[in-house]
């Protein structure tokens, strides 16, 4: 075998990217006068160093959970789904709609039923780029983008004319009733006897995650339909002679990506604002792109790369706070994970195959 | 519509278009030459910055425009870098330059000019200004021809001339010159060109290398030209609106003009008309914001013609036996 | 070119070959394709180089046209010690090379092709003219006439085969490599293309055929080198040896080129098709009114030259393209353009089909080998647990299963696709779809690519299915294997059916008529 073990692959190269990534972040920060070692350690303790920012972090984390397994189901079936910033818009639509017309008798109920409305939602908004890729041929990476820009127009026409409340100038919808209020992971944690920063917008989402995270895992390599997907995805030809249909699998991948991706809505919109607001996804769904390419599509991969971005965009925050480097540093990081991860892979996986090779020719 | 309102909106038609034509013709050569180019947007929005920052600063439009074609440029070799040597997938890479571009753009915008992204206005001699044709006011009060002449046709900002101008040279390039035989060879079958001896590498570099020039004109011009500075996120997806005026244009540079003049008109009367009313059903601002979109996804979905891309687009060329 | 070669080489008695190669050696990771190889090519002959597949015939001319280069080894061009790091070079030295498969831009002219990397300036107008007229020249010297103007995916295959020749002749070139030239040509074509070469050899060009093909070697090579397992074991003049004893030294052992079977016992019809036609994404018809019919307990071989509507044949069978008329499985109608049209729908007919592009159709290469297993069965009730869930521990028993009854190395249900030898690849799909016991087995290019040991058992796996009463739909480009499976033949020419013949009344000439499109019992087709 000219090959390098499987831990390597799955585990070194990319946190070798990850590690180059980081390098030349610093270097950023450096170019604008700062501290990269400093920064760091703000970022540390902003993020990490109390319960309160632990929460923060395990909220983004959960955004990006969602948007990366989107992402990755996407990508297992050979698509690139960049829609999932105008999916996720939907979906929260899909939620404040929920939320807002049904009188739920218990916010358990409501999680479903918001939960079944969002993913519909964002299932839906990525029907249409599906199906003009697996009919007309168009390519879904721009269709996709573009069904970002029209949801953002959407959201806020629907805002703006149709949900905002009388009197009131914010395009924003009513707050949402008690009654869907999601128990926050600090009410949680406390009830059973651990402290917890009770005021960070960490909820029960976090564990819906988790379980989708287990539930994409069964989907991608225990059912029959993963299995047509995986296929698919490596050979559309080979595909065809199976008997497996291009439209279907096409169809029904970006189905289950666009319902990942409006599912994030029971987190941010659900659990964090509690009303539905303009630009409410705040960029997650490009995030997912990051975190599906870091965790190599694989779901535990994602939970993982989720939490570091989680960690970097609270991390960020605090840097926006009390220094003068702005929140667009995490679209800098981002962009250079996508970039080493992705585009770049080989850059960094030849030269560490070739360390194993030679390593193997010595040891013989 | 009378006379004057045509020939206003048709005015705005050539200078939102123009910016379009650049990023179509630099899609084209990158395109044609086998390298997908999602990252279209990416080198405008640097270039963008980056020239007004230098024409702020240094008070000349023209060292900007340096400047701009520099960041585009580099932008360009690191999607080189990772589609033609490092054989990695043009589309991620494409993205990450998107999401680079954003990012930096407002991090060093901040970091200078400390207005929340957005550099300071440009005036003087930091804008490119109208160019008055010779005789235009002359013949202006001449019926018809006058005031296409005057209104539309002069009175442009210089690279909307060169936008223009670059139509029939990349003609010429593409299809008169050895250059031009090669890069589409290699975007069709680049083991042809390889076993005739020539570089994939090389011609693919200069293509994306022009791209990346075309990229830089298109953001030099939105933030020097078209507007007085930059703003956060000014390109707002022309570059993927390019790509799409692209495939509609089948990667023909003359049918590039016609595709993104059409853009271009659609923009002008979305500018113009903030709230239409079509058969007596009132269109909201949010619909006409959103057209150049719909738009594209229309033309995406092959409702206006079937078009085949070049043969080895996307695909790394590795060589084999 | 003649003034170069006297001027250069005054002694015309002492001349240095063509081309000589000096302990070439060439690895690959683990695999030596070429081992401390030497052979000495004289110039104004034709050299064929002969091997079984994976022998380091290809590789070795690789080297030479400097796609890759030797480990260790020495090029002579003319006598001279030459390197040829890239292609570059080796047009300099005056090498042209004509690939297997061709280097041509499709959308381009003739014209264009031709002058590619060869344009003499910037602009292109004065070598187009240039081409223009050396073309013309070329045509008449050497039978070499092709429209300048033609757009290259226009060309038929021996007329694109012409223009690579062209190009290397524009480029000036004195020694001339053919890899395996006649793989997609008409025996027709095949016959003009050998006078051209001819042609050339009489104006002093040195040409290198490379081939499998025994018969050719045999019409018109002066010289021949035999090469097994990257080494090259014997170079002798073709006027002193044999097909036979070329065909020994390829392979080591003597061969047997028959197939043991009995007489077929045919039963009743299991395939009837009736006008089937086909045509491909541009529109062009591929089949034109295709009627065959396969009984139970035979073997019908298609023969024919690549591209003649055989893959198609297959493909709207197996359900993977679509087509028009009618196709009847054990007397029920096939859907042939609706939704009932594809691989699914056919194996639950009970249709098998081992697809002719095995790497591209037949395997995913990166899903593991008990994961190939189920390719095409994903529904299959026994590889299923629940309705949503695969069995997985049931794929990796049936996997190591038949692994084991098809002798697949290494019997690893763990190892992926892409880590298999051509020959076990094929052995793994023709067990997943011989051992659902299908009524119809469609098999195309049953042995491309496979060695020489596992082309006889997948041989007799064939014949085992035949004689347990299934019908069986055999295409193959390869002659000698249609003969000596085949219980009948059928030829096809431009998408029809040019005739059907018994193999035990027929030979190669006559089927290689037909092949052409030439039906000598009624005239020209």
């Amino acid at each position: 075998m000219d090959r390098m073990p499987g831990w390597a692959d799955a585990l070194l190269v990319p946190l070798i990217s990850l590690l180059v990534a980081f390098a030349i972040s610093s270097l950023v920060i450096l170019a604008i006068g700062e501290n990269p070692w400093e920064a760091m350690k703000l970022m540390v303790t902003g993020a990490l160093g109390s319960s309160y920012g632990w929460g923060y972090t395990l909220y983004y984390a959960t955004n990006f959970i969602f948007t990366g397994l989107a992402v990755s189901v996407a990508f297992h079936a050979g698509l690139f789904n960049i829609g999932g910033e105008g999916q996720a818009t939907l979906g929260g639509l899909g939620v404040a709609l929920a939320c807002l017309f049904v009188p739920w008798p218990h916010w358990s109920l409501a999680l479903i039923g918001a939960a079944a409305m969002g993913a519909a939602f964002g299932a839906l908004w990525a029907a249409l780029p599906a199906w003009l890729q697996a009919r007309r041929g168009s390519h879904i990476v721009i269709t996709t983008i573009m069904f970002n820009f029209i949801a953002a127009s959407l959201l806020n026409y629907v805002l703006v004319n149709v949900l905002r409340p009388t009197g009131s100038m914010d395009p924003a919808t009513a707050r949402f009733p008690a009654g869907t209020n999601l128990p926050g992971i600090g009410d949680m944690l406390t009830a059973i006897g651990i402290p917890f920063a009770r005021t960070t917008p960490a909820n029960i989402s976090l564990f819906v995650a988790i379980g989708a995270c287990i539930l994409v895992w069964a989907l991608i390599w225990r059912t029959r339909l993963g299995y047509e997907i995986r296929a698919f995805g490596k050979s559309e030809k080979a595909a065809v002679y199976a008997g497996i249909s291009p439209v279907r699998i096409t169809m029904l991948a970006m189905l289950i990506s666009g319902a990942l991706a409006g599912l994030m809505a029971i987190n941010n919109v659900m659990g964090e604002a509690e009303r539905l607001v303009l630009n409410s996804v705040e960029g997650a769904g490009f995030i997912g792109i990051a975190v599906a390419l870091m965790g190599r599509s694989h779901p535990f991969g994602v939970l993982l790369a989720a939490l570091l971005f989680g960690f970097l965009y609270q991390g960020g925050a605090e840097l926006a706070l009390w220094t003068s480097i702005p929140r667009e540093l995490i679209t800098v990081i981002q962009a250079l994970v996508i970039l080493f991860t992705g585009a770049l892979d080989n850059m960094v996986r030849q030269p560490v195959e070739a360390l194993f090779l030679r390593a193997r020719k010595g040891a013989k | 519509m009378d006379l004057p309102t045509l020939l206003q909106i048709l005015d705005s038609m050539i200078r939102l278009g123009a910016p379009l034509l650049l990023a179509c013709l630099a899609g084209l050569f990158s395109e044609r030459a086998g390298i997908f180019d999602i990252g279209l947007e990416g080198k405008m929005l640097s270039a963008a910055f980056l020239s007004a920052a230098v024409a702020f600063v240094t008070g000349s439009v023209w060292l900007g425009v340096l400047a701009g074609l520099v960041a585009a440029l580099m932008m360009s070799a690191i999607h080189g870098l990772a589609s033609i040597t490092f054989r990695g997938n043009q589309l991620i890479s494409g993205v990450a330059i998107n999401f680079l571009a954003s990012g930096l753009t407002v991090l060093l915008g901040q970091y200078w000019f400390a207005l929340g992204g957005r550099t300071p206005s440009l005036e003087g001699a930091a804008r490119f200004m109208p160019i008055t044709l010779p005789f235009a006011r002359e013949l202006r009060e001449v019926p018809v021809i006058g005031p296409i002449y005057y209104e539309l046709i002069s009175g442009h900002t210089a690279l909307v001339y060169v936008a223009f101008a670059l139509v029939p040279l990349s003609w010429w390039l593409l299809y008169r010159t050895r250059f031009g035989l090669r890069l589409r060879a290699v975007g069709e079958n680049p083991a042809a060109v390889d076993t005739a001896g020539v570089s994939v590498v090389g011609i693919r570099y200069a293509a994306v290398a022009i791209c990346g020039l075309l990229t830089g004109l298109a953001g030099a011009y939105l933030a020097c030209g078209l507007s007085a500075g930059f703003v956060k996120e000014m390109t707002a997806g022309r570059g993927y609106i390019a790509l799409a005026a692209l495939i509609f244009a089948k990667w023909r540079p003359w049918q590039a003009l016609g595709a993104t003049m059409l853009f271009g008109l659609l923009e002008a009367v979305a500018n113009r008309y903030q709230s239409l009313n079509l058969w007596g059903v009132p269109l909201p601002v949010q619909f006409m914001q959103a057209l150049p979109y719909i738009l594209t996804v229309i033309i995406l979905a092959g409702f206006v013609g079937k078009a085949i891309p070049p043969r080895a687009g996307g695909q790394p060329y590795v060589k084999e036996r | 070119m003649a003034e170069r070669q006297a001027q250069g080489r005054p002694e015309a008695a002492a001349l240095p070959p063509a081309i000589e190669l000096r302990g070439i050696s060439k690895a690959f990771g683990p695999v030596q394709a070429n081992r401390d190889i030497s052979v000495r090519v004289a110039r104004g002959t034709i050299h064929g180089i002969v091997g079984e597949n994976g022998a380091g015939k290809s590789t070795l001319m690789s080297i030479l046209y400097g796609f890759y280069r030797a480990d260790s080894g020495e090029i002579l061009i003319g006598g001279k010690p030459t390197a040829i790091p890239d292609s570059q070079s080796a047009i300099r030295a005056g090498i042209g090379m004509v690939f297997q498969h061709f280097k041509l831009v499709p959308n381009f002219t003739v014209l264009e092709n031709v002058i590619l990397g060869a344009e003499d300036g910037p602009r292109l107008r004065p070598a187009l003219a240039k081409a223009r007229r050396e073309l013309t020249r070329l045509a008449e010297d050497y039978e070499l006439d092709v429209d300048p103007d033609a757009l290259v995916e226009d060309l038929s295959v021996g007329h694109q085969q012409r223009v690579e020749i062209l190009k290397a002749l524009y480029r000036q070139a004195d020694i001339l490599i053919l890899d395996e030239p006649t793989g997609v040509l008409t025996p027709a074509e095949a016959d003009h293309l050998f006078r051209i070469l001819g042609g050339l050899k009489q104006q002093g060009k040195t040409i290198i055929l490379i081939t499998h093909k025994l018969r050719e070697i045999m019409e018109i090579t002066d010289e021949v080198s035999v090469m097994r397992r990257g080494e090259m074991v014997a170079t002798v003049r073709t006027a002193q040896t044999s097909p036979e004893a070329l065909a020994e030294l390829m392979v080591g052992r003597k061969v047997l080129l028959r197939v043991d079977k009995a007489p077929a016992a045919p039963g009743r019809t299991v395939l009837e098709v009736e006008d089937l036609r086909v045509r491909d994404a541009h529109g062009v018809e591929r089949l034109k009114g295709v009627s065959l019919a396969v009984r139970a307990g035979e073997i019908l071989g298609i023969a024919g030259v690549a591209g003649n509507g055989q893959s198609e044949l297959l493909e709207v069978l197996g359900g993977i393209a679509r087509g028009t008329g009618h196709v009847r499985l054990n007397g029920t109608e096939l859907d042939l353009s609706g939704r009932g049209c594809n691989g699914r729908a056919r194996r639950a007919a009970g249709i098998a089909h081992v697809p002719e592009d095995r790497q591209h159709l037949g395997l995913i290469l990166d899903f593991a080998a008990w994961e190939n297993v189920a390719f095409g069965y994903q529904d299959a009730p026994e590889y299923r647990s629940g309705r949503f869930f695969m069995d997985n521990e049931a794929l990796r028993t049936d996997c190591e299963g038949k692994m084991a009854r098809f002798d697949v190395r290494p019997p690893i249900a763990s190892l992926e696709g892409k880590s298999f030898s051509g020959g076990n690849q094929q052995k793994l799909i023709v067990a997943r779809e011989i051992e659902r016991n299908p009524d119809l087995l469609l098999i195309g290019q049953p042995t491309r690519g496979v060695d020489i040991g596992a082309i006889e058992f997948i041989h007799k796996q064939i014949v085992a299915l035949r004689d347990a009463g299934k019908a069986i739909l055999l295409v193959s480009v390869e002659l000698d294997e249609i003969l000596s499976l085949s219980d009948r033949i059928a030829v096809m020419f431009d998408g029809r059916i040019m005739g059907l013949r018994d193999p035990a009344a027929t030979n190669e000439r006559e089927l290689g008529l037909l092949m052409a499109g030439v039906d000598d019992t009624r005239g020209a087709a």
